[in-house]
């Protein structure tokens, strides 16, 4: 990065380590933060919605429905993170590749399990065989983001489920009295006042969101966990030109310090918009606010 | 503004798929990045090490084009036969178990042996102390068998900091990934007797893939022939040469 860093070994001190610290391996280590920060701001959002999906599916009066929304809710939450990053993510990847297989190459064949491998032909393949890098990269992320999503879905579903309970029920009774319909009451009535009663759990779940991104790397995703552990490794001189022993701690201190910092950082604005959605709300919350005003 | 982002976003887009289109096929190598001197990730973070040069010229014989990912080595074997790439070159040994699961070309290097690697005049019982190695390796399959405690660590790196806290006696693993490291720290040296196991290092492809297996073995055996691939073994010190 800096001309003085042509030669390693003849440094010491501060020069030394803002070249170490410039390496090409430490620019992939910053980056990671910010693919972190994408996959945090995408999945939330999307997860939000699949609980949404999920729990307005749960109370619907139409029961097969119903039974696919209560069905996604506790079969998701039932099953372990670790055995959905593993499996499932490549199952979802075979899934859409056999779909892709049927509808693109229809006189094939060869079957598709052969052994213990997955065979489809390469106009199938996703991405395709010929496809660059960061197509594959970018195409794991996103199964790593659905894959989130799925997960968090389960719990936001509950919770929102929980909560469009917990709105009182005369309030719905009132709306019903006015003549809405029940649509316009579930929509005028019942999300805007559910969100209240909803943001206890789903800031618990964005803070188990956040330290959840290592899982990243079961599905080839380098994050910063992964990177921290690379980078801090004992290295010898012979493979790299700034050998240092095991420096893995001082790398997983900053990382600490990131987690700490973003955890403080979601822990005030989530109280902001607390402060927002209790307003003028029927809880002890609402009552303060309108005692104090 | 937001028309001309979208419009060259697109352009930029389709240029490179026609780009990817255009560079046939595509063989990806899958490795770990975590085992030097076989496979690690230099200081540009790029894969480098023995197998990236010999993968390279692999490559290059074969007319292949080449691109490298790397994987944690717990999950190597199945995203190899799921297809996330297409071979696996990560300093993995030849056994009759992993043959039932994938395919090998043939090997590479000769049978390097393992060896211990423990603190300074340490006294370490090898049959029934604490032995560290990487899992899912055929060294962690010999500590198993051996009746020493076993202790399994998913990473390389995290074998020797066990032995470097004492958490355990020794670890055991390819002399060639040692020798560097009892090398440079005076702490730690090689332990008992080699051990013999394994039948070489070889490249792993999928059980359907005979195709591709077949051009990757002609490259190694004319690499065998002409001797760059002894050179190769001599520059990074990997072992006995053939």
């Amino acid at each position: 990065m800096f001309s003085y860093c042509a030669d390693p070994d003849t440094l010491s001190g501060l020069t030394w380590l803002s070249c170490y610290l410039t390496t090409g391996k430490h620019m992939a280590f910053y980056v990671s933060f910010g693919t972190v920060l994408l996959l945090l701001a995408i999945t939330a959002p999307t997860a939000l919605l699949f609980g949404f999906g999920g729990a307005a599916a749960a109370r619907a009066r139409f029961f097969p429905l119903r039974w696919v929304g209560k069905a996604y809710i506790s079969v998701v939450r039932g099953v372990p993170d670790i055995a959905f990053f593993l499996f499932f993510v490549i199952a979802l990847d075979q899934g859409f590749e056999w779909l892709r297989h049927k509808v693109k190459c229809p006189d094939w064949d060869q079957p598709i399990r052969q052994g213990s491998d997955f065979v489809v032909c390469d106009a199938a393949k996703l991405p395709l065989g010929n496809a660059a890098q960061w197509v594959h990269e970018t195409y794991g992320f996103f199964l790593a983001v659905l894959t989130f999503a799925i997960v968090f879905g389960a719990f936001a579903a509950n919770v929102l489920f929980g909560a469009m309970r917990a709105v009182p029920h005369a309030q719905l009774e009132t709306a019903e009295a006015y003549g809405m319909t029940q649509r316009q009451t579930f929509w005028r009535i019942l999300v805007p006042q559910m969100w209240v009663y909803a943001l206890p759990g789903l800031s618990n779940l964005w803070m188990v969101l956040i330290k959840a991104t290592p899982l990243l790397f079961l599905l080839g995703v380098e994050d910063i966990v992964y990177w921290a552990r690379e980078l801090g490794g004992t290295k010898t001189p012979r493979f790299t030109d700034y050998p240092h022993g095991d420096w893995r701690m001082w790398y997983f201190l900053v990382l600490l310090i990131f987690y700490l910092a973003f955890t403080r950082v979601s822990e005030v604005v989530l109280d902001r918009v607390m402060k927002k959605l209790t307003h003028g709300q029927a809880t002890a919350g609402g009552e303060a606010q309108r005692k104090a005003a | 503004m937001k028309n001309i982002l979208l419009g060259t976003a697109a352009i930029a887009l389709s240029a490179s798929m026609a780009f990817a289109g255009s560079h046939g096929d595509v063989v990806r190598m899958g490795t770990e990045g975590a085992y030097p001197p076989f496979n690690f990730i230099n200081d540009a973070g790029e894969v480098d090490g023995f197998e990236r040069e010999l993968g390279d010229e692999l490559c290059a014989r074969a007319e292949l084009t080449c691109e490298w990912v790397t994987n944690e080595w717990d999950s190597i074997i199945p995203n190899l036969v799921s297809g996330n790439y297409d071979t696996i070159i990560a300093g993995m040994s030849i056994t009759d178990e992993r043959d039932e699961v994938i395919d090998f070309t043939q090997n590479y290097t000769q049978p390097d042996p393992s060896a211990y690697l423990a603190k300074n005049g340490m006294a370490v019982d090898l049959e029934g102390g604490v032995i560290a190695a990487q899992a899912g390796t055929i060294q962690a399959s010999h500590v198993a068998a051996s009746g020493a405690t076993l202790l399994e660590f998913a990473s390389p790196e995290e074998t020797i900091a066990a032995v470097r806290d004492g958490e355990a006696d020794a670890v055991l693993a390819d002399r060639a990934f040692l020798t560097p490291i009892a090398e440079e720290d005076p702490e730690l040296e090689f332990y008992g007797d080699l051990v013999l196991i394994g039948g070489g290092v070889g490249m792993g492809l999928r059980e359907s893939d005979g195709e591709l297996r077949a051009k990757f073995d002609a490259a190694i055996q004319s690499m065998k022939d002409d001797g760059s691939l002894n050179a190769l073994i001599e520059k990074w010190e990997i072992g006995e040469t053939f």
